[in-house]
Parts: C-alpha cells; sequence; structure tokens
C-alpha cells in the first residue's frame, strides 16, 4: 500500500514537473520571441494626464496622447485642453523638454435669442433634441440660424460647464469649468458655440448672433439679431471686424479688447463679457436727456 | 407585414371636388420636388401667363415648374415654406386669369393618342410632373428605366391608407376615366402590358366604378386591398398586389415594377392630351373642428390660408394645423405658407386631438416590433439612434425606415421613436455617403 502510494506520488510529480518546465520554456521563448517593447515613458506621461479620456486633444483618450507625445518626442501640436498648461507643463518638465504656451480657448454661444428677445411663436413638441427640431423647422421663435433649446451640447459637455438656463431657453457656459474640448461645437447643429480666445481676465469681446438674413428678415424674428448695417466694421480701428453675408465677425486674434464697438450696434448684437461696468453710459444717458 | 389601424375619419369623403379661385397673390416654391431645385427664368416685373414655364428644372433629378397664375411677378424672394424654411419663390401678384396658348381647357374627355412613348415622356418632363402621392420625385425620371433593368407591372397606387385624406378618393370617383387613360399613356411610356390599380376596401364606390371602367381598357386590371395603414407604401404596396418583395434598399423597378399615384395618372392625362402643365392638384382641408370639410382644386401656391377660409375659417380651437396626412404629415409653424405639388391634404387638429402624451419608459411589450411594416425594431433603434451608435443601427437596417410614424402611434409609453429614428437615418445616411467618398 505504501509502496503503491509512492509510485503514485513520484510518477506525477515527475511528469507534472516535466509538463510544468516545458511549458515554461516554451513560454519564455514566446514571450522573447512577441515582447513588446513599451517606452516606459508613455506609462509616466499618461499618470500625468486627467484620466478624463474626453478626447479634447483630438486623440481617442489619455493613453492615446501619451504614446503620440512620446512617440513625437516633442509637446508641439499637442494641447490637453481640461489639463492645460499645467498639465503641460508638468509633462515637460518629466520628459526634460521645453513646453510651449498655447492660447487657452473658451467655447461661445453666438446666440442671443432669448424668450424674450425672439419671442416663440410655435410650440415644439418632438423629441427634445436638437438634431431632429433642425430637420424639423426654424425653430420657435422662428429664427433659421438661433439656438433651438434643446440642449443637445449640455448632454454633450461631459464637464458639467453648460446647462439651460429655464428663462432665456439658452445655454449657459459656465467661464470656469469649460476646458475647450469642442464637444458642444461638434454637436450643435448650427454651429452657433464657436471656441474663442478666452482673453485676458476673461473678457471677450464678440457678435452674438449667426443670422445671415437680410437685416430686416433678421430683425423680425428676433431684436438682437446682427443686421449687418457695417457700424461696427467703421468703429474697428485693427481691422477686426468683418462683414460678409449681412452678418458681422469680431476676429478674436486682432482683437485688441477696446471696447469701441459694442456702443456702437444699434441692435446690441455685440457682447462684451467679464468687463468693469461703463462709466460712459451714464454720461451718455445723461447728454440725450 | 405590420400596420396599424388608426381611425379613418374620412370627413370629407362625400364632398364633391371644388375648384377654388385663384387668389391674389400666389408664392410658387422653386423646390417643390425631390431633387435639385429648379432655376427661375422670369424675373421681377415679368408678365406672365397660366401655364407658363416660369423655372427650369435641368438637373437629372429635377422638375420643372410653371406659373399656376397669369400675372406680373412681384419679386423672388425667400418665403417660408412647409420644410420650416424660408426657401426661395417666385411671388406672382395675380391680374386675371389668362391661359398660355396651346393648353386645351375644355373637359371633355380626350381618348385617343397617336404619340410614341418618347415623346410621351416628352411631354411629361415638359409638364413638370412629380409624383402627387407625397414623395414628390419627378415622374419622367421613374418613368424612364435605367439600362439593363426591365418593367413588366406599372401599379398604380389608389389606396390612400392615411386617415382624414379624400382627395385621391374624390379624383378617382370623378375623374376616373382620364386616370384611366393616363395609366395607358404611362403604360406606353414604360412599355409594359400590365397595369394593376390597387385600392383599399375601404373605398367601395371607387373600386365598382373602376372595376367598371377598367373593362374597356386593356391590361388594367382593379385589385381591392386590406385597410390598413400603410398600406399604399410603395413596397407593401408591391408585396400586396403582386407577392414580391423589394430587396432592402432597393427600388421598385428591382421587382419590375413601376409605382405611381393615381393624381400623377391623372395629371400625365392633361400634361400628355390636354397640353396642360402641373398647375394645381387636389388638396383635402378635413378636421373634427373644421365648419366644411371639402376638397379643392387648388391652384399651386395658393397660401394654405385661403384653404381654410374656403372650408369655414381656423377654429379657435385649433392646436395643430397639418400639411399632410395625420400619420405622415408635418405641422405647419406659418400659415401663409404655400400650397405645392406635394401638398394633399391640411389638416385642422384642436389643441386635444394635437397634443402629444407625456412620455413614459419602454416597457417593452413589442407592439412597435409587431406593427412596424419594414420588420424592424423601433424601440432599439430609437435609443440607438439617440445615443448616436451609428454602426449598430445600420445593422439594425435603419436605412429602410420609411418614417410611416406607426410606432410612434402604437407606442403605450408615448416615446417619439420616429424623431430619433429619424435623426439616426440622417446622421447614417451622412456616415454611408462619408464612408463611399
Amino acid at each position: 500500500m505504501n509502496e503503491l502510494f509512492n509510485e503514485i506520488t513520484v510518477l506525477s510529480v515527475v511528469s507534472l514537473g516535466a509538463i510544468g518546465g516545458v511549458a515554461a520554456i516554451v513560454l519564455f521563448l514566446v514571450a522573447q520571441k512577441f515582447k513588446v517593447i513599451e517606452d516606459p515613458r508613455i506609462d509616466e506621461v499618461e499618470d500625468l494626464l486627467p484620466g478624463a479620456n474626453c478626447g479634447g486633444c483630438g486623440l481617442a483618450g489619455c493613453r492615446a496622447l501619451a504614446e503620440a507625445i512620446v512617440r513625437a518626442e516633442s509637446l508641439e501640436g499637442f494641447n490637453c485642453p481640461p489639463g492645460g498648461s499645467e498639465v503641460m507643463q508638468d509633462i515637460a518638465e518629466a520628459m526634460g523638454w521645453e513646453a510651449s504656451e498655447s492660447t487657452p480657448m473658451i467655447a461661445v454661444l453666438r446666440c442671443n435669442g432669448t424668450r424674450e428677445f425672439a419671442p416663440p411663436k410655435v410650440k415644439y413638441e418632438g423629441a427634445m433634441t436638437c438634431a431632429f427640431a433642425h430637420n424639423l423647422f426654424a425653430g420657435e421663435g422662428g429664427c433659421p440660424f438661433g439656438c433651438l433649446g434643446c440642449g443637445d451640447c449640455v448632454e454633450a459637455c461631459d464637464f458639467d460647464a453648460m446647462y439651460m438656463d429655464k428663462d432665456t431657453n439658452l445655454p449657459v457656459i459656465l467661464d470656469d469649468k469649460c476646458v475647450a474640448c469642442e464637444a458642444c461645437v461638434k454637436e450643435c447643429p448650427r454651429d452657433i458655440i464657436e471656441m474663442r480666445k478666452k482673453g485676458k481676465k476673461n473678457r471677450r469681446i464678440f457678435v452674438s448672433c449667426i443670422n445671415k438674413e437680410k437685416g430686416g428678415v433678421a430683425r423680425k424674428n428676433c431684436k438682437v439679431a446682427c443686421i449687418g448695417c457695417g457700424k461696427c466694421v467703421k468703429e474697428c480701428k485693427f481691422d477686426a471686424i468683418t462683414l460678409e453675408n449681412n452678418l458681422a465677425y469680431i476676429d478674436f486674434e486682432k482683437c485688441t479688447l477696446c471696447r469701441k464697438c459694442p456702443p456702437v450696434c444699434p441692435t446690441n448684437a455685440i457682447h462684451e463679457l467679464n468687463f468693469p461696468e461703463r462709466k460712459k453710459k451714464v454720461e451718455k444717458e445723461a447728454k440725450t436727456e | 407585414m405590420g400596420g396599424v389601424h388608426p381611425p379613418e375619419n374620412k370627413l370629407a369623403e362625400k364632398q364633391a371636388i371644388e375648384r377654388l379661385e385663384p387668389p391674389k397673390s400666389v408664392a410658387i416654391p422653386l423646390a417643390q420636388h425631390l431633387g435639385v431645385p429648379a432655376e427661375p427664368v422670369v424675373s421681377r416685373g415679368d408678365q406672365v401667363k397660366t401655364g407658363q414655364l416660369i423655372a427650369k428644372g435641368e438637373a437629372f433629378i429635377s422638375a420643372h415648374i410653371h406659373s399656376s397664375v397669369s400675372g406680373k411677378v412681384k419679386k423672388i424672394d425667400a418665403v417660408t415654406d412647409a420644410s420650416g424654411y424660408r426657401k426661395k419663390a417666385i411671388i406672382i401678384d395675380v391680374e386675371g386669369d389668362e391661359w398660355e396658348e396651346g393648353i386645351d381647357r375644355d373637359e371633355g374627355l380626350q381618348k385617343q393618342c397617336d404619340l410614341d412613348a418618347k415623346e410621351i415622356l416628352e411631354k411629361i418632363h415638359n409638364a413638370g410632373i412629380v409624383g402627387l402621392g407625397g414623395a414628390t420625385f419627378p415622374s419622367h425620371v421613374k418613368l424612364n428605366v435605367p439600362r439593363g433593368k426591365k418593367a413588366e407591372y406599372l401599379i398604380i397606387n389608389g389606396v390612400e391608407c392615411e386617415p382624414c385624406l379624400t382627395a385621391d378618393h374624390r379624383l378617382m370617383l370623378e375623374k376616373g376615366e382620364e386616370i384611366l387613360v393616363g395609366v395607358q399613356l404611362q403604360m406606353k411610356a414604360l412599355g409594359v402590358k400590365k397595369a394593376i390599380v390597387g385600392i383599399e376596401q375601404n373605398k367601395p364606390d371607387a373600386i365598382q366604378h373602376f372595376t367598371k371602367l377598367a373593362k374597356d381598357y386593356e391590361g388594367i386590371s382593379v385589385q381591392a386591398l386590406e385597410v390598413k395603414y400603410p398600406q399604399g407604401a410603395e413596397k407593401q404596396l408591391i408585396k400586396a398586389l403582386i407577392n414580391r418583395e423589394v430587396p432592402s434598399g432597393k427600388l421598385p423597378i428591382e421587382v419590375g415594377c413601376v409605382v405611381h399615384n393615381v393624381g400623377t395618372a391623372f395629371a400625365v392625362y392633361e400634361a400628355v392630351q390636354k397640353n396642360k402643365p402641373l398647375i394645381d392638384r387636389v388638396v383635402t382641408v378635413s378636421g373634427s373642428s373644421v365648419k366644411k370639410p371639402s376638397n379643392f382644386m387648388v391652384r399651386i401656391g395658393t397660401p394654405v390660408s385661403a384653404l381654410i377660409e374656403a372650408a369655414g375659417g381656423l377654429p379657435e380651437d385649433t392646436g395643430k394645423v397639418i400639411n399632410g396626412g395625420p400619420m405622415m404629415g408635418k405641422a405647419l409653424n406659418d400659415l401663409e405658407v404655400p400650397v405645392t405639388k406635394g401638398t394633399s391634404g391640411i389638416l385642422i387638429f384642436t389643441e386635444n386631438e394635437a397634443s402629444r402624451p407625456v412620455e413614459q419608459n419602454c416597457i417593452r411589450c413589442a407592439r412597435c416590433v409587431t406593427i412596424c411594416p419594414m420588420g424592424l425594431e423601433p424601440y432599439l433603434l430609437a435609443p440607438l439612434a439617440e445615443k448616436q451608435r451609428l454602426e449598430e443601427c445600420e445593422d439594425e437596417r435603419i436605412m429602410d425606415c420609411m418614417e410611416c410614424g406607426s410606432c410612434l402611434y402604437i407606442c403605450p409609453s408615448a416615446k417619439p421613436l420616429l424623431d430619433h429614428i429619424r435623426v439616426g437615418k440622417t446622421r447614417v445616411g451622412k456616415m454611408i455617403r462619408e464612408r463611399s467618398a
């Protein structure tokens, strides 16, 4: 009995040991043959990225960006919108490169067709998605260029940087949360949201309208539409404003934020954000009175 | 397969077609058909006569447009049309009613035709005829069978399965002979020996009338069809009449068929035998609150408000005014929208009838799957489309959806299934085009 037991034990130990040995050799050889040499720096860079996988950089996710950065051996042309310059600095430091500063951008809504300025003429009852409403009609207010107010952009935002204002029926972009990933820009069926330079102290001046119709037609639907009168173009000393298809556009690269154009706009279509309140306004009103 | 049975509400069934006088001013849109919009050949201040060519559709898929009135071209400008957007239209101030020479305005029946197939096609092309069932596909393109394909049957759609609409029904009763001559002309143009007129069983008078008349016309037969929606959809009609299935993504010509509406057949008759271009059509104005539900013969370009006025005015409790049938039609956001070649009906719904119920969660009852005439799964397609999972949408054959609206109609949770599927279709279509480009 004891002998038999010994024999089985020895046999099984030897045979299993042999199989194990052969398998180990095979595995070792295969691992040698198909070895993936991965740059350890990829992991290092990935650790520094925010890990939101938002795709804001234009790549599939943070890992893809890390791979691309390491492969390119430079930060030139790469941008992580949520991480911003801080993250890029960190990566540059870790890699021993120099980081180039890129201009911070932010999403800007170029429509001011609130319920007050563009009163709804009809009521929309379909699925609450701008994509469908856009296929169906010009919009409750009647402007074929204006915001439809179904909130596809808010849905697309991964950073809670947008919400729908119930009173105006327009989306609101939060300056401190927007990371310029462009998800909303891509989602908007009417291309109302534009990526613009964030500006010093978050100050921005832009035409809050993209209506290309003739002035009279545009005004019929919305009190604050750009009517293409060209007054702002004349006012601008820096050639930053162009007029095309009855619509003024302010080039944010050329604009010096001098604040000359907003007051001349007869329909208040030019918006200025985060500026201190105007002093002149009081004087002006006093004059007219 | 599939289908729903919405209440028929054919209130204007017994109302004879009434000819509506031209209004003071018409707006004739340049895009009234599928394909490329026509190019205007008149300019501001020109005098035009009724039936005169005012815009040319030279592209392969396009159609000519003729003036429906006589008068002076006021301007060529954008006006809101049934699409809900402002599109280019020729606006004409009406002065008298002087017709273009060569148009035979005699009401008498003209049976004899000595023209050959090519000449008939030419006349149909020149008259700017498009499919009057609603899709407005240019008829001359449809009747020109592509090389390598052979047409066996001409199928004439007299189903009118949309509830409320009675335009085709009245036309069949009042212009039966003319329609059959039109069918014969199309058979000649196509070179087919057999034509079948399909009519739903809820129109026994039309079936009887046509069966009697068709005896004198060789090759034309009449078939009664089960009442269900959408019986008049092209693929469903072919299946019901000759039991052939059009493959996914293909046209009826693949199974040897060309399908035309009865209204189109009448327009073909007028174009070929009377030289009259497509400048008017029958439009049903109906609804439970409408004082006088009617069928009007209307000049193209007449504002919808004039039609409503003629039917007794807009009721106070109106919730929606629909252009087309209640199932596939679209609510108008402006009552000055002009009647176009594709306008089959103007329906007025009270607020009660028009409002959509509150959307609830899908309860997986699978009614939408049971009734989908194309054998699709709307409960699945809608969320896939909503989440933009386009490849999966394509695998689930979203492009086969004909947007009949049965799923939206049957859904007990009132989910806007079709709304999402429509968006999905547009996106998948774009994806497919980009891939092949």
